[in-house]
């Protein structure tokens, strides 16, 4: 028995090696392009694999192959695995801080030219918004690839059963009204992810928005004015204490990673969650029974203005993804990019309720009646402002999410949280 | 595995043994002797320079640059890095939880090992079915037990709620609440790592020579006497050892921690190396992580030398 199992074990082993010869001869006439994601969504993945398959087969002098890294091994090892031969060609990128740091280190390919070219032939294939989140003193860093926004999810069903009409929770005020109405009937307001952190700096980061303002928000970020030490940031702070002095996270919220905050809501054990633009998907893939809140039974709204703000309901922070090329990837690389971020193929994802994409033209693909509220108010937006956890850099960025969760929980006084926020910012 | 267990003591045994035999004086490296150390050092000695003295030297000079990782490191800070990790909250966080961890290690898992060791090392029926069970989650990988307790834990859908739900108590969010976090994760670390320590104490106590036990009970000794005055004195170096491997241990303690709370809430449940990985790797701020390693490194080294020098000198 351990004999047989030794050979067949053996037998595998040996025909593992003369395959991966045989894969290597026959790659030798092709061109490599290494291509890294942190893309978990099986759904996702099988999409994005039959567009590979048909471009490898279409171009059979070019092999795209795919990597995947796990979201924080991902930001772990990013900085070496850059720097040496096996970085990938083309990976991921949140735009911001981080992809400035990046580009600033010589890594990264300066795409400038090759999307300019042809009098901006290519640049002109995207929505504007989401080429400045790319690009830093007007050179651009990565190939736009989706854009998102963060709102206010709800159970319509709680909702109705409370009394409460989103359509009118316009302010910060009555939207704290809501909470402690939705409290008050026994519910748990509002799903809320402490354990991550980041979850929670969404507020914060809403808050100093729609206070402060776009102006105040970029001076922060440039250092300029009075950065972080301007009073929005302490009132974004204030109001958010008085958020957490609601108690309006279910129990052990301090605790909870993003998946379960999802699959809470996705339970129907919160009225509310803050979240990205395919909260629906998302809330469905974390359900304890794999369904989640049906569809017609979740609404949207956005983060609500703050009286006295400078901000506008109209401006939206979210995401914005790319893909970022390093300095000695081969052509092939802009080549498949351009393929893969086409209208076409941006429509197609966009069918697959994927992205809220980026190519001008592709809108009309978004079919999902959520996501068509999301794209609606992207393509609206007064003001897009990148997630502050990405924009403001890696370090930056932590110490925002970490002085948020302290903040709501009472832990931190908000002038203490501006306070660590200036130092760090000094320190960069 | 208690036979493999038994072997090794045996020849440990046997080693004492050899040792105990006169020593040779040693012998000058004649000419004879070149080839082989030519042939044998430099591997060695290039995979330990590579692998431990360089990267020790690279801390050590990153410490004092402000470096994200990328390129080169030229914004020299001089000792900046240090100034502002003592003075950070979360870093003064993580010492005192590593500290505390140790002083669990040594005055609750040893003890316990110990105890549990001296009914395991007798020869009765079903001893080595519960030596196993003792010693399982040790074999059990660090990553995996923390996510098992983190399911334990869980308030929601975890054994706790099982618990307190039968008894009709509201459950504790035990992981969410930073002033009982810690406690949560120190039970985890003393369950995960005892076993370890209790297999130390019983290939320890099977090495004693059963004669010595046997003249003590002629003598009229009582239970409690013969552990503290025959047992305990002959199972020093093993105790010492136990102890030295708790502490070292503490130092080092991350995986366990990361999938249990990733050092939160609050930083509540940061210890040195997780205070490492969260504030130098993920945050790429390589310079002041490497101070952070630094000290680390410094505390370990003071740590495992005094202990060495001090209490295991005639070990």
């Amino acid at each position: 028995m351990r004999r047989t199992m030794y050979r067949t074990a053996l037998l595998s082993g040996a025909s593992a090696i003369i395959a991966s010869l045989a894969a290597t001869g026959a790659a030798q006439a092709q061109t490599e392009v290494r291509w890294m994601h942190i893309e978990t969504d099986p759904g996702y993945l099988e999409v994005w694999e039959d567009m590979v398959e048909e471009y490898n087969a279409a171009n059979p002098d070019v092999n795209v192959t795919m990597q995947f890294l796990e979201n924080e091994a991902f930001k772990a090892r990013l900085p070496t695995l850059l720097q040496s031969d096996a970085a990938p060609h083309l990976f991921y990128s949140w735009g911001g801080g981080v992809l400035r740091a990046q580009a600033e280190t010589g890594v990264l390919m300066n795409l400038t030219e090759e999307m300019m070219a042809n009098d901006g032939e290519w640049s002109d294939s995207y929505i504007p918004a989401s080429l400045n989140g790319v690009s830093f003193d007007d050179e651009i860093w990565a190939v736009p690839y989706r854009m998102g926004t963060v709102s206010f999810f709800y159970n319509k069903e709680i909702f109705e059963d409370v009394g409460i009409n989103a359509d009118e929770l316009t302010d910060w005020e009555s939207f704290l009204g809501a909470v402690e109405d939705i409290k008050e009937a026994g519910y748990v307001p509002i799903a809320g992810g402490g354990g991550d952190r980041w979850p929670i700096h969404f507020y914060w980061s809403y808050l100093a928005m729609r206070i402060g303002g776009q102006e105040v928000v970029d001076n922060a970020k440039t250092g300029e004015g009075e950065g972080f030490m301007h009073d929005a940031f302490v009132e974004a702070g204030q109001e958010l204490a008085r958020l957490g002095a609601l108690e309006p996270f279910q129990p052990g919220y301090l605790a909870a990673t993003w998946p379960q905050t999802l699959g809470l809501f996705g339970d129907g054990g919160a009225a509310m969650i803050l979240g990205f633009e395919n909260t629906e998907q998302n809330q469905r893939n974390n359900a304890a029974d794999g369904e989640g809140l049906a569809s017609d039974n979740l609404g949207r709204f956005p983060f609500p203005e703050v009286e006295g703000g400078v901000g506008q309901v109209t401006d939206t922070l979210g995401g914005l993804n790319g893909w970022a090329v390093t300095h000695n990837a081969p052509p092939e690389t802009l080549d498949f990019l351009r393929h893969f971020t086409s209208v076409e193929r941006q429509r197609e994802m966009a069918q697959a309720e994927m992205i809220i994409p980026v190519a001008v033209g592709a809108e009309d693909g978004v079919e999902d009646p959520l996501l068509q509220e999301s794209a609606r108010q992207l393509s609206e937006s007064t003001w897009h402002q990148n997630y502050f956890d990405q924009d403001f850099g890696p370090a930056l960025g932590r110490v925002i999410n970490d002085v948020s969760v302290e903040i709501v929980s009472g832990n931190m006084e908000p002038d203490q949280a501006v306070q660590m926020l200036a130092d760090e910012a000094m320190l960069q | 595995m208690t036979t493999a267990l038994q072997n090794w003591a045996s020849s440990a045994r046997r080693k004492i043994k050899e040792n105990a035999r006169p020593i040779r004086r040693e012998e000058p490296i004649g000419p004879a002797r070149w080839p082989v150390l030519v042939l044998f050092m430099p591997p060695a000695l290039l995979l330990f320079t590579i692998f431990v003295i360089l990267p020790i030297g690279e801390a050590a000079w990153y410490s004092v640059f402000n470096w994200n990782g990328y390129g080169r490191p030229e914004e020299f800070v001089g000792l900046r890095n240090f100034e502002v990790l003592f003075r950070n909250n979360a870093f003064r966080q993580a010492l005192q939880n590593t500290g505390l961890i140790m002083l669990v290690s040594i005055i609750i898992q040893v003890p316990l090992a110990l105890w549990l060791a001296m009914l395991l090392a007798r020869k009765i029926p079903g001893v080595v079915g519960f030596r196993l069970i003792f010693f399982l989650p040790y074999v059990l990988a660090d990553v995996a037990a923390g996510l098992i307790w983190r399911f334990v834990y869980d308030g929601d859908f975890g054994l706790f709620a099982a618990i307190f739900g039968f008894f009709g108590m509201e459950t504790p969010y035990v992981l969410a609440d930073r002033n009982v976090a810690i406690y949560a994760v120190l039970a985890v670390v003393v369950w995960k790592y005892f076993g370890f320590h209790m297999m130390l104490f019983i290939a320890g106590l099977q090495a004693i020579d059963k004669h010595l036990l046997e003249a003590a009970d002629i003598d009229g000794a009582s239970g409690w006497q013969k552990f503290r005055y025959v047992t305990l004195p002959l199972l020093g170096p093993t105790v010492r050892l136990s102890i030295f491997f708790a502490v070292i241990g503490s130092l080092q303690l991350f995986d366990v921690v990361m999938p249990l709370t990733g050092g939160g809430p609050s930083n509540s449940t940061e210890t040195l190396v997780t205070f490492l990985y969260s504030y130098g790797v993920m945050r790429m701020q390589v310079g002041f992580g490497s101070a952070a390693g630094v000290v680390l490194f410094v505390i370990c080294v003071v740590l495992a030398f005094t202990y060495k020098r001090v209490l295991m000198r005639n070990d």
